[in-house]
């Protein structure tokens, strides 16, 4: 086994080789079998490292050789196959997998088909290295990877300069959090003398507790995290980065490479654990951005872009889940997220597809009939998402409300409850207006209309499925089915939840108290449903213009001008700062300094020019003056 | 033979051939004739091998009538050259006046 974990890293960059080589001259055909054949591998080896896992319940530890040794910092470059590592990796490829062979069907018509998949498969690789990393070094590889994939996948429409600017801007602003991630990573190794998972959490004393050191390096991580995980402030680029092919939104910037965030934090669950105010930092950061981003997606009329403000504000909520100690159960609304928010996207594609590349949902609507697969998986990606009643969000986000109860108190619930009702009024308000009513398009595109191919409804519909299912892998022990949390079991050696406010252990409500919060929420969510059905299909309600938006609205609509106030704060000033900069340092004095030598050697050639008149009568006069002052510094 | 040249004191033979060698230099600075030109860098060579000769003489030394052979042998080489230069640049001048050599001038 130890042998094949390079493997399930080094296929898809096998993958990358050959497509980006080679896959100009392949066939399409070649290019997408090859492409999600990888995936394909990587995941079937996934899946043989989990049963181990899984059997043996130890971490299986490779290290191909080591990569830096300097001084006493010694890096090597392994792998370390853990409960928690070996979940992420069967999310990465499993999804991945899916998303690939939907691309193929996607992506048919694109002339950068190969290249497409060639940077899919690059990031998977980048994906795969930062979850099975043995030591941060490794893992800030990935976190580079991934942000570069971001970046040429979210600009791969490099033509349109609007997209190439939505991938410098997810550059950017994932290199602040980048920072964070680094200036944590120096701490780790100044205070533990090492970079290794293992030895790093193993070298933690109990008089670290607390203490403002591991706080800083907490809080350091933290600013990685926010940077990856588009939390406040750093969450702009993300809305931005639908610029991308929907396969890209589905698998980058839904379902894997933001959650690199919560893996990083999950990871270092021992560090975190010793700082109460780290965490409470990382609840409330996680808090202000589920809310915000949920109201901001209230507002918006993109279908894309809906579902990017729902991933940064689940995003939050796991962050908030994190923040009261409950790792696994951010760990668990990963999974599930993992699977409704990829159907979502890969279904907002197939609709997208459908209609020609038009995303205003004021121009589709009733698209029901015609695109019947895409709207019942819609639709399950819809409730799921909203909490309905044994599906899968439900049960995750039920778990995240009931920590949050127990750890953080009513306060903390209420806010993080009403962040979950607003997902519910904007999720379905969108699947309402997209699917019901009358279609609104043009008479072209209604004509145009139709169903996506089967390489594109076949991972929908598992995905779908998943998404129904999914939350059975952690079900709650007030249900007293026969396997109750089944997956928080499977993470225990690796993380656990504690529950700073009550002592370290895990505190666990009465079932009374979750049975009614359980009931109180889903009926509330329900009941919100059933209002924003009334609203938009029986009302038929519609999203105003962008020219009557007023109030309120138009500051939800735009965001609350977080744009506009970075724009102000951060870009005009460097943008400034960067003229002047350009104008007196470079032009006037660098410039001047390199012309101006340039000049003054032309000026006396100019003058010296003269002296090589021609005549040769004046050389010749020239030389005997020279020999006769030679003669005269000779003698005398 | 030895005699003969020693009857004359070392000192006319200086003045004789400085006086050559200046009468050389001011015929090239100031005559226009690519001929005469060539003709008094001639005189100039004489002028310094006569003295060449005269001191290998006096010193009893014969590395200065060598070097004097060295001397007309490039004096020669340079003469031919020269005047080879000079015969084509009378072809397309129709002149010999050095004045006029300024073409390649900017």
């Amino acid at each position: 086994m130890n042998s094949l974990i390079p493997l399930i890293v080094f296929l898809p960059f096998i993958g990358f080789i050959i497509n980006g080589l080679f896959g100009k001259s392949l066939s399409k055909t070649v290019v997408g079998i090859i492409g999600s054949g990888v995936l394909l591998g990587s995941f079937l080896l996934s899946l043989m490292c989990f049963r181990e896992v899984a059997a043996t319940g130890q971490a299986i530890r490779t290290d191909l050789y080591q990569f830096l040794s300097v001084g006493s910092l010694q890096v090597n470059f392994g792998f370390l196959v853990d409960q928690l590592s070996v979940w992420m990796m069967l999310i990465v490829t499993g999804v991945g997998f899916l998303i690939h062979v939907y691309s193929i069907g996607y992506m048919h018509d694109d002339d950068g088909f190969y290249k497409f998949f060639a940077y899919l498969n690059l990031f998977i690789f980048s994906m795969l290295l930062l979850v099975m990393g043995s030591n941060f070094l490794m893992l800030f590889f990935g976190w580079e990877g991934v942000g570069l994939c971001s970046y040429l996948l979210i600009g791969f429409w490099y033509q349109n300069k609007e997209f190439g600017t939505a991938g410098r801007k997810a550059f950017i602003m994932n290199r602040i959090g980048d920072l964070g991630l680094l200036l944590g990573m120096f701490l780790i190794f100044k205070t533990f003398g090492s970079l290794d998972f293992a030895q790093v959490f193993a070298n933690i004393t109990p008089e670290m507790v607390g203490a403002g050191t591991i706080t800083t390096i907490c809080l350091l991580l933290f600013v990685g995290a926010i940077g990856k995980s588009a939390q406040i402030p750093l969450f702009t680029w993300l809305p931005d980065a639908m610029a991308g092919p929907t396969p890209v939104s589905a698998l980058i910037h839904a379902a894997t490479m933001v959650t690199a965030g919560i893996y990083l934090v999950a990871r270092c669950n021992p560090m975190f654990s010793l700082s109460p105010d780290a965490l409470h930092v990382v609840a409330l950061v996680g808090l202000a951005t589920s809310i915000m981003a949920a109201l901001i997606g209230l507002r918006q009329n993109d279908i894309k872009k809906v579902l990017a403000y729902s991933t940064v504000s689940q995003l939050g909520l796991m962050f908030v889940s994190l923040g009261m100690g409950a790792y696994v159960s951010a760990m668990f609304h990963v999974t599930t997220h993992a699977f409704f928010k990829a159907l979502l996207f890969l279904a907002a594609g197939s609709v997208i597809h459908g209609m020609g590349g038009e995303q205003d949902i004021r121009k589709m609507g009733g698209l029901r009939k015609a695109m019947p697969i895409t709207f019942w998986v819609f639709l399950i990606g819809t409730f799921a998402i909203s909490g309905f009643p044994m599906l899968s969000g439900f049960f995750s986000k039920d778990e995240i409300f009931a920590n949050t109860w127990a750890a953080g108190g009513k306060l903390w619930w209420g806010i993080a409850g009403l962040g979950g009702l607003i997902t519910a009024i904007y999720m379905t308000r969108l699947l309402f207006v997209t699917f019901f009513g009358e279609f609104r398009g043009t008479d072209e595109q209604k004509h145009h209309l139709h169903e996506s191919p089967a390489s594109m409804t076949i991972p929908l519909v598992v995905l779908a499925i998943l998404s129904i299912f999914g939350g059975f892998l952690n079900l709650p022990h007030i249900f007293h089915f026969a396997k109750n949390h089944w997956l928080a079991e499977f993470l225990q050696p690796v993380v656990q939840n504690v529950n700073l406010h009550h002592g370290g252990e895990p505190h666990h409500l009465p079932e009374s108290t979750e049975w009614s919060l359980m009931i109180f929420t889903t009926s509330l969510a329900l009941l919100v449903m059933a209002v924003s059905y009334f609203i938009y299909v029986v009302r038929r309600n519609l999203p105003t213009t962008d020219a009557a938006q007023s109030g309120l609205t138009k500051v939800l609509a735009h965001k609350f001008y977080f744009d506009e106030i970075y724009d102000f704060l951060f870009v005009k000033p460097i943008e400034k700062l960067s003229r002047f900069l350009h104008y007196y340092a470079d032009i006037w004095a660098i410039d001047g300094i390199v012309n101006g030598v340039g000049n003054g050697v032309e000026r006396l050639g100019g003058q010296l020019r003269k002296l090589q008149n021609g005549n040769i009568e004046y050389y010749l006069m020239g030389m005997v003056a020279g020999v006769i002052f030679l003669l005269m510094t000779l003698f005398f | 033979m030895l005699e003969i040249v020693k009857t004359v004191p070392i000192d006319y033979y200086l003045y004789l051939s400085t006086v050559l060698f200046c009468i050389g230099v001011f015929g090239v600075l100031t005559r226009r004739n690519a001929i005469v030109v060539l003709m008094c860098i001639e005189l100039m060579l004489n002028a310094v091998n006569l003295l060449l000769a005269a001191f290998s003489t006096y010193l009893s030394n014969s590395e200065g009538q060598i070097m004097v052979f060295f001397i007309m042998v490039v004096a020669a080489a340079e003469a031919a050259v020269g005047l080879g230069i000079l015969v084509m640049i009378y072809r397309n001048t129709k002149s010999t006046d050095i004045s006029l050599l300024d073409r390649l001038k900017l």
